[in-house]
């Protein structure tokens, strides 16, 4: 009886350290040092995958990070979950947030929103981007600034003069937004046509760039 | 093309409190941090080879306990005849409040099992089997180290 009374209030006194008031300060000791983690593990290049979140006119771009360059940019409306489940299934699991990496990216989008920059020069890993789809999206990275073709364009670009409809799929699914500029490709009317991220940002971006209106 | 394990940095946020719990209660604050990096850095080598259905937290602290013991047999390698006090203070300072610092320092003083045990039971708060797991024994000799871990206590310290 007394024995039992004993070891009750010793784990009492056991669980309650781990649970009581000092538990928040633990927590935050915890995340403090697997803030440090992140950026030790980026520093050393351990991560396959970095992702940080920035700053910009539209809200707050997720950009995520290979080894051979920016992999994916999502749209503020993206549920982050689930963009990282897709890196973690498409590439590898070994996925880190940490800004440091995306530094580059961030400074050159900064530039670019501000009008500063016409042209990215960055490194761009492909790896999401099926072969179909990486056709269509270089011929859309090398539409020039300021300029626009339409999504027919495009594909005989790609060398399918009929796929437009399959172009046009391909640049909706761009993982790349923006830096690849597949805002630059339009309706054969003219009409600016849709965008993941909205036809609002799309006429935004070409409204930025000077290409509407001409 | 991997498995459906959450995305590691997923698995940081989720492990992370129990794992620096464990890690404080078994090795002090002063070098939870140490073993916290090192216990995360090893887990994030051998991460994509886990199976996605595995127990991550089980998995984790099994890494934590390894380092748990690593840092307790460097810590003898250059320990002193008498501990500096210092070192002592500084440890307790970090632990909860002042009538639990003495059961900390008797739960860090156990031998290694039984330590880890009663750490993972109460701070971690595993299962058996998880425990058993994550020491590499069998549920029932983690069930006597748990018991012989709360006995030692129970004997030295006044709770």
């Amino acid at each position: 009886m007394t024995g039992r009374t004993t070891q009750d209030a010793l784990e009492a006194a056991l669980r309650g350290t781990a649970q009581n008031a000092d538990g928040s300060a633990a927590a935050t000791a915890a995340a403090a040092a697997a803030r440090r983690l992140s950026a030790r593990i980026a520093a050393e290049g351990l991560a396959d995958v970095t992702y940080a979140p920035v700053d910009s006119p539209f809200g707050a771009l997720l950009l995520a990070a290979t080894g051979r360059g920016l992999v994916r940019v999502a749209f503020p409306e993206e549920d982050v979950d689930l963009v990282l489940e897709q890196l973690a299934r498409r590439i590898s699991p070994r996925i880190v947030e940490s800004p440091a990496p995306l530094e580059p990216v961030r400074r050159e989008l900064e530039e670019y929103f501000s009008g500063a920059r016409q042209t990215f020069a960055l490194p761009l890993d492909w790896a999401l981007i099926g072969p179909f789809a990486r056709r269509v999206l270089r011929a859309t990275a090398a539409i020039p600034y300021g300029g626009v073709l339409s999504y027919g364009e495009v594909a005989a670009e790609a060398g399918s003069p009929r796929g437009s409809r399959a172009a046009g799929n391909a640049l909706g699914s761009n993982p790349i937004p923006i830096v690849i500029p597949c805002h630059r490709v339009l309706r054969a009317g003219g009409a600016v046509g849709g965008y993941a991220g909205g036809p609002e940002r799309k006429r935004w971006l070409l409204e930025l760039e000077g290409a509407l209106g001409r | 093309m991997s498995s459906g394990l959450p995305p590691f940095q997923r698995f940081v946020d989720a492990q992370r409190d129990a794992v620096w719990r464990f890690l404080v209660s078994s090795v002090g604050p002063s070098e939870a941090e140490d073993c916290f990096q090192e216990t995360f850095i090893a887990a994030l080598r051998a991460y994509p080879r886990l199976r996605a259905d595995s127990n991550l937290r089980a998995w984790v602290l099994t890494i934590a306990h390894r380092k748990s013991l690593d840092a307790h047999r460097a810590r003898a390698r250059r320990a002193l005849p008498v501990e500096d006090p210092a070192a002592v203070d500084d440890r307790r300072a970090a632990l909860p409040s002042a009538p639990d610092a003495e059961l900390w320092s008797a739960v860090e003083a156990l031998p290694a099992r039984q330590r880890s045990a009663v750490v993972l039971r109460y701070v971690a708060d595993l299962p058996h089997r998880d425990i058993a797991a994550a020491i590499g024994c069998s549920e029932d000799a983690a069930r006597r180290s748990l018991h012989e871990g709360l006995t030692k206590l129970r004997k030295v310290v006044s709770v």
